[in-house]
This record gives C-alpha cells, structure tokens and sequence, in this order.
C-alpha cells in the first residue's frame, strides 16, 4: 500500500527512464531459477568512501539458463571530476585513457535501462548496489529497486559448517576463482570482474541447488 | 558497447584451430557472438538423434565425452575434447539430427559459437573450411593431431586414446612358438634350447600336457648358486603345477594372475587346464611390449609426467581401467590397490615436481600424509582430498619460518591436485591450512588434544586424521606419531567409547519389514545412501577395534577386518564377513559412480537387480551384528 502511494505521488515527477525501469517490476519474476534473467555486475570506484567517492566504470553480464552471451554485456567508463591516485594502482583506470567516458547520469540511464527487473548479482554485493544507490541520490533518483544476491555471501554457504573452519571468514574472488579454477582475466576491471563473477555464479548456483531446478524462494534460503 | 572480454575470448579461440585460421578482425567479431554456457558433470550438451543446434562448440574448461551409441543402448566414448577442442560439427554440414552424444565428463565451461555468423568464414576461408570437413569426417577432435593417435608410448610421452584404453581387456597377443622339453631333459640341454631360440622360458610337456615350466628365474636361483648341476633333469628344479589359462585370456586377467602368482609365464592350454594340450605362452614382457595401456605403463607415464595437464590425462586413463576392472568383475581388492598405488604414484609425482620448482631446498626431513579414503587405500573414483603435512622440530625461532616453507608447498600441490582431478576437502582439511601442516611435537600435541578433550563434534572430524598414510617423505615421522597416539590412547581408554558411539550413529541401513531405509527428505530423497549406511559403519568400527588392539601400520578397512580376524578368533567369522562386506559396498559405490560419472554415494534402489539387493542386504546384516558387539564392548548405552 504504502508503495503504491510513494509511486503514485513521486514517479510521475521522475525522467521517463526511471519510470521505464520502475514499470519492469509490474511483471513478476518467473518461478524457476532456469527462467531467472540475473544481471551480474561489479563497478569500480575512486576509493571506499560512499560520500567522497566515485564510480570509475559499471561492467555487467546476463546470466540465464547457466549461460552467459558475450555480446550482450553492459560495459562503461565514467567521466571523472575527482581523482584518487591511490586506487589506479589496483585498477589502471587513469583519468584519461583510451575508453570514451560518459557523463554519471549516462551511465546510471543505461544501466538502469539494462538490468530492468533482474536479480542483481555481485561480488560482496553490498559496497557495489550502494555505491550504485549514491550515484542515484545524487541525480534525485530512489534506490534500486532490484532484488540483490551476493556471491561471497553464497560461497560461505557450500562450506561445511564445522568448528574447524571460520565460519565468519570473507572470501576474496582470487580465492573463489581459484578454489573452482577459473581463470582471472580483466582482474580489477569491471567487466572482467564482472565476466568472473558471472561463472563463479553459475558454478555455486548448481553447488547450491545440487543440480535441480529449484524455485528462486529457495536461492535466498540457501 | 565497449567489450573487453570479447577480446579475452577472442585471445583464447586464436589458440586453437581453426580459429587460429582467422584475421583478428573476424576473431573479434566471432568472439562477441560467443555463449558462455556452464554445464555440470555427467550432463549432456547434445544427444543422438536430438535435432541439431544452430551452434557448435568448443571446450574451455572441463572435459566432454562424445559417444557413439551401441546397438545395445549403451553408449561407449569414441573420443574426449579437452581444452580448445571443437566438437557438435553436424550443423555445419548437414541438417539432420546428431549421431553422437556429447556429455560432460567433468564440470565444464563450454563456448558455443552460433552457425550463422560463422559459416560464411568457413566457406570464403579454403583452409578453415578444410580444417572442419577433416574434423567431422573423420570424426576427431583435431585431425592435425591423428599422427599421434595409436602409437606406443614413445619418447614424448604422448598417450594414445581410447582405442588402446580399453586394450587391456582385449584377449592376449599368444606366443605359439613356445619352447617345449621332456622331464628327463637336462638343465644344461634347456639352457642350449633357450639361448637357442632366444626365448626366457622352457615348458615341461609330458604327453603334449603341461606338467611344469622353466624360466631364466630358475637358472639363476638353481644352477647360478650351485644347488643343482647343469647334469640335474628338469623335473628337479621346474615350477608345478603351471598356471594355466585358455586363450581368451584378456591382458587384465593375465596381469592380475602374474601379480598375484608373483610370476612371469602363463601357459595356454586347449581348455585352459593343466590337463589339455599346450597351446602357447604369455610372458610378462611380451604384455608389456605388446600395449600401451596398463598398469604398469600407465605408472611409467606417470614418473615421467612433466606438467599437470599430462597428469590429468593419465588420471582420466585410470578411470578408464577402473571401468574395465569393474566390467570384467575383478576381485576388488585387487583393483583397489592398483588404482591406489596409480593414484599415490601421481600424488607423489605432484609433490616431487613441486619441490623440484620450490626455490629453496626443503629445510628439514618431513611427510606428507594421505588422510581418509585415500589413506585407506580405497579411494576408487576422485573423491575429495584430504592430506597433512608433518615436519620435523626445529628450534623455536624457525618454526613459523619452516611452516612457512611447507605452507607454500602445500598450496601448490593441492592446487595441482585439483587440477588433475582430486577436489578440495570442502572441510579444508589439507596440507595448505595452517592447522594440518605441524611440526611432529606440534602434530603429537593435537593428537593428544584430540585424545583427551575432544567433544563429539570434533571426533567427527577428527577421526579421519586416524586412517592416515605416509604417500612421500620421511617415515620415521609418522611412524612416531603412530606410536604416540597408542602410547596416548592407552592412558584414555574413554576415548574409544566416545568412538564407539560415533561409530554406531548410523544404526543397521534395514528397516523394520527389511525394506532399505532411503533418505527421507531433501534433494536425495528416495535415494539410498550407501557411504553413511554402509561404507562408514563399517570404517568407523573398523578404526575403534584396530586402535583397541594397538595395530599400526593397516588403514585398509577390509585389511584391518582380516587382521582382526587374526587376533580374535572367537570373532574370526563376523570379521570376515565385515571385510567382505566392506569390499562388496566399495564395488557397489564404485559402479554406481562409474554409471553416473559421480562420486557413487546415492544408489537408486530401482537400479539395483534382485541379486544385488539380496547382497547389500546380507552387507546390512553383517553390520548390524558388528555394532552389537561393539555396544556391548564398549558400553556405549553409558555414554549415548
């Protein structure tokens, strides 16, 4: 009820792209994970700091059906107005390169535009959706509205829960990638991550539904 | 849309034909149109008689049958694509439906690569197009490759495929010429024969039957020591009576007979008994010579592996003759210790490479230990792998140093381990965890820890830590820590009752009208779980009662029956029940993951013929009657 009231009153006020995205979620979810669109995605920021920092580029792969299409990615650079010398040296974006740069508002339109009403998918997906979030609160925009899941989060879950191992241990993508022997190409940029994410995904997805195709309520029981 | 991994797959199609045949701008444009599909074990990608895709494939990661179905229903692999290989080519060609199957041997990333965008290259580029219509024709992976195909090991090692990997079950290339003597020949007439006709063996005939046999063993044992003369008749020193087979005789069945004979000559005969005419001679050398697939070729190749993925291909060549093994019904003790000593050869290869590539030398003597089924010398199929690493003390200050050593050690062979087949403990119970990589006073502290304090949950795990095997290093280690888990055990006799009720927490697998108790909810329902209903009782009980009797040294759990049944002769029969039991469930678990290209835990019970479950039943019953006898031993009741 409440929503409905707060669509009501504000989306009518918001640019036409947000209520293009807003109106995907009308249409329901199907039930199976095998008709699941998820959107796996990572960004990379300036820095840490949700307030100071920014977005560098958005990478961003669909995943359905366990399979992954390379030619229908979501990948950009974002033009920058503040720069932090200290994290170029993880990713090698620099202020200028080769890649054309788009404006933020750009940016969140198209991706926006791309995920639609998907399952969003990160790694430590947290920091990535409210950096996202930020991004939206400075152009005026509400949060995503997109149900989130995250890999590290689903990877301590196919562990064996012992009091031998540390259950609260975070585990980094090298280490997941390494553990289902994925080869790490593109490390530290976002569509590379990304593109890594995507089959560390699909790869815990069927550990977790031990190879049946279980209803999407269950993933987040998992 | 910018695309950088379009190009990190175009990066790694160029590696591999035909791909390799194209212009980077036509690589680029093929790469974005690429599928990245993710396919779990045992899964298929296209079937016989399924319509074709509008795609084709290539393997990234993983492995994938392609099989050719037989009369019969039964699929038989004719060939494996691994990394880079092309395979589901129909659609290029032809419209009609697939004649092969293709299925995931292993868990795989595959590309597939839409028809449409690519079929123009192949038809304007001569030598792609050449490369395909090889391909599918002479339905290889790599034609350019088929020079290598079913040749001998040669100097480089190349494993030749399938058509040999079953060889092992072909019937036995015959000697016929073979060389044969009267009993009243001398020694010294024989030994003329033989240089005579070159050949290491003389056959004592008598009446056309075999009655005996000659090698260069006896020679050397006889006449080299001076215990019979050259004048001596041969019936003094021959070998009676001869182990004797009819011709079908498969290479497997010959080799297992020499090994278990511990001989090096078997004798045809007409029917395959000492009472028949001869009819020619297998010797080991000319089995060896003869094949390129076998036990002992296969343990050559091994040593000799140079990198990690040859190591993954001879595994894969172990199952193989895992599979045939299991086909031909022999015994599985003996199939459990070949494949055991395969599977620690390669261990032991992994870990003698990467020292080899350490920087440093090792700095000081240390072990490296099998834990759980391999330990107990049973792991069949690839199960897990558990391992730990002990070393020996150094001075304080060096400790983490060293442990620091062996650490990275560890990391590199487990990782290699994975690679080649054997998957990470889920439990992390392996050398590359801080935890299980000790020196020897440290491993001694845990083991006393684990002995004098542990709750039940720490049993659990702990327990496996007891099956342990030395698979490289300094014996003397472990042999140490051997004797101080039983100099420890002795002064905690509690700890072997806790065991014990560990040992009975999966009660008797048969219900109560004797029907299977099946798993009741969750994902495997209906299925029969045979490792913690039948293969874990039984290990678990075999494991309290050999460290009751303080036996070092045995962590087979058949072996450790037997031996049980040594030392308690009032017991002797329900000892060897159990180890027969253990063998049989071992069997059962192996085919069932042979079928399923699985690790065999879940038997669907409709899979099993009647036979079958009258044996499993008899197995259930065995284990029943041997937790009886350890409740009341250890008057569990007390303590559950």
């Amino acid at each position: 009820m409440i929503r409905k009231w707060f669509k009501n009153k504000d989306e009518e006020d918001l640019p036409g792209f947000w209520q293009n995205y807003s109106g995907s979620f009308e249409e329901k979810l199907p039930q199976k994970v095998s008709e699941i669109r998820f959107v796996v995605f990572d960004t990379e920021t300036t820095g840490f700091d949700f307030e100071e920092d920014r977005i560098l580029s958005i990478g961003a792969f669909r995943v359905q059906k366990n399979q992954i299409e390379i030619g229908d990615n979501f990948e950009v650079f974002l033009a920058q107005t503040r720069f932090n010398p200290e994290t170029v040296k993880i990713h090698g974006i620099i202020k200028k390169e080769k890649f054309e740069k788009i404006s933020e508002l750009e940016a969140l339109k198209g991706f926006l535009n791309y995920i639609q009403n998907s399952i969003l998918v990160a790694h430590h997906a947290g920091f990535d959706v409210k950096m996202i979030n930020k991004a939206l609160e400075r152009h005026g925009l509400p949060k995503l509205r997109n149900k989130v899941l995250d890999t590290a989060a689903l990877y301590s879950k196919t562990r064996i829960t012992s009091n031998l191992i540390d259950r609260d241990k975070t585990y980094s993508l090298d280490e997941i990638a390494e553990a289902y022997n994925i080869d790490l190409i593109e490390r530290h940029t976002a569509a590379g991550d990304a593109y890594i994410t995507a089959l560390i995904f699909m790869k815990l997805l069927n550990r977790l539904s031990k190879g049946k195709d279980v209803a999407l309520k269950n993933i987040y029981r998992f | 849309m910018t695309n950088s991994i379009a190009a990190r797959i175009a990066d790694f199609l160029g590696k591999y034909p035909p791909f390799s045949l194209l212009d980077e701008t036509q690589l680029n444009l093929i790469a974005r149109e690429v599928r990245v599909s993710y396919f779990e074990q045992g899964k298929a990608i296209f079937l016989k008689d399924e319509k074709v895709h509008d795609l084709f494939y290539i393997v990234h990661k993983g492995a994938v049958d392609l099989q050719k179905v037989l009369e019969n229903g039964e699929p038989e692999t004719i060939d494996k694509c691994d990394e880079g290989d092309v395979f589901g080519l129909r659609p290029l060609f032809a419209q009609e439906n697939y004649q092969i199957n293709a299925i995931t041997d292993e868990e795989s990333i595959i590309y597939a690569i839409p028809i449409g965008q690519f079929k123009p290259l192949a038809t304007s580029n001569a030598k792609v197009g050449n490369f395909l219509i090889e391909s599918f024709a002479s339905n290889t992976r790599n034609p350019y490759s088929s020079e290598h195909r079913g040749k001998l090991f040669d100097d480089e090692q190349e494993i030749s495929f399938k058509q040999e990997a079953l060889f092992d079950l072909q019937p036995v290339a015959i000697v016929k010429k073979m060389v044969t003597v009267s009993r009243e020949t001398s020694l010294k007439q024989a030994a003329i024969l033989m240089s005579k006709k070159k050949v290491g063996s003389v056959i004592v005939v008598e009446d056309k039957k075999p009655v005996g046999i000659v090698t260069d063993v006896d020679f050397r044992e006889y006449v080299g020591t001076g215990i019979s003369s050259i004048d001596t008749p041969v019936e003094k020193v021959m070998t009676s009576p001869v182990i004797c087979y009819s011709k079908g005789i498969t290479l497997a069945q010959a080799q297992l007979t020499m090994m278990k004979h511990n001989i090096n000559h078997i004798c045809i005969t007409k029917d395959g008994t000492p009472n028949t005419k001869v009819k020619g001679i297998v010797s080991e050398h000319d089995i060896m010579v003869s094949q390129g697939n076998n036990p002992s070729v296969l343990m050559k190749a091994i040593n000799r592996a140079s990198s990690t993925p040859k190591l993954n291909r001879i595994q894969s060549k172990v199952l193989y003759l895992l599979e045939g093994y299991m086909k031909n019904n022999i015994p599985v003790t003996h199939v459990s210790k070949i494949i055991f000593e395969l599977n620690d050869a390669t261990i032991k290869r992994t870990i003698v490479r990467c020292i080899d590539k350490m920087d440093d030398l090792a700095p000081c003597d240390f072990a490296w230990m099998s834990l759980g089924s391999q330990g107990r010398k049973e792991q069949l199929l690839h199960t897990d792998q558990d391992n730990a690493i002990v070393f020996e003390d150094v001075p304080e200050d060096k400790l983490e140093e060293t442990r620091a050593y062996f650490l990275k050690l560890a990391k590199r062979v487990t990782k290699r381990l994975n690679i080649i087949g054997f998957e990470f403990c889920p439990a992390e119970m392996m050398a590359r965890n801080p935890k299980y990589c000790l020196s020897l006073s440290e491993w001694k502290q845990q083991f006393t820890t684990w002995i004098t304090s542990s709750g039940m949950d720490d049993i659990l795990l702990c327990q496996i830590f007891f099956d342990f095997d030395i698979t490289y290093g300094e014996v003397k280690l472990t042999n140490s820590i051997s004797d101080h888990i039983f100099k420890t055990l002795s002064e905690n006799k509690l700890f072997l009752n806790r065991l014990a009720v560990q040992a009975l927490r999966n009660p008797s697998p048969l219900g109560f009208f004797r029907q299977f108790l099946v798993e009741e909810g969750g994902e495997k329902k209906d299925l029969f779980d045979i490792k913690k209903r039948g293969i874990m009782p039984l290990t678990d009980a075999a494991r309290l009662l050999i460290l009751e009797h303080q036996v070092k040294n045995i962590s087979n759990t058949a072996e450790r029956f037997e031996k049980l049944a040594q030392l308690e002769q009032n017991n002797k029969e329900l000892y060897l029940a159990c180890a027969y039991s253990s063998k049989v469930l071992l069997k059962f678990r192996t085919r069932q993951g042979l079928k399923y290209k699985n690790n065999g835990r879940f038997i669907n019970l409709e899979d099993l013929s009647k036979e079958d479950k009258v044996k499993l039943k008899r197995c259930f019953k065995t284990i029943k009657e041997v937790q009886e006898l350890i409740k009341v031993r250890f008057e569990t009741a007390y303590h559950t």
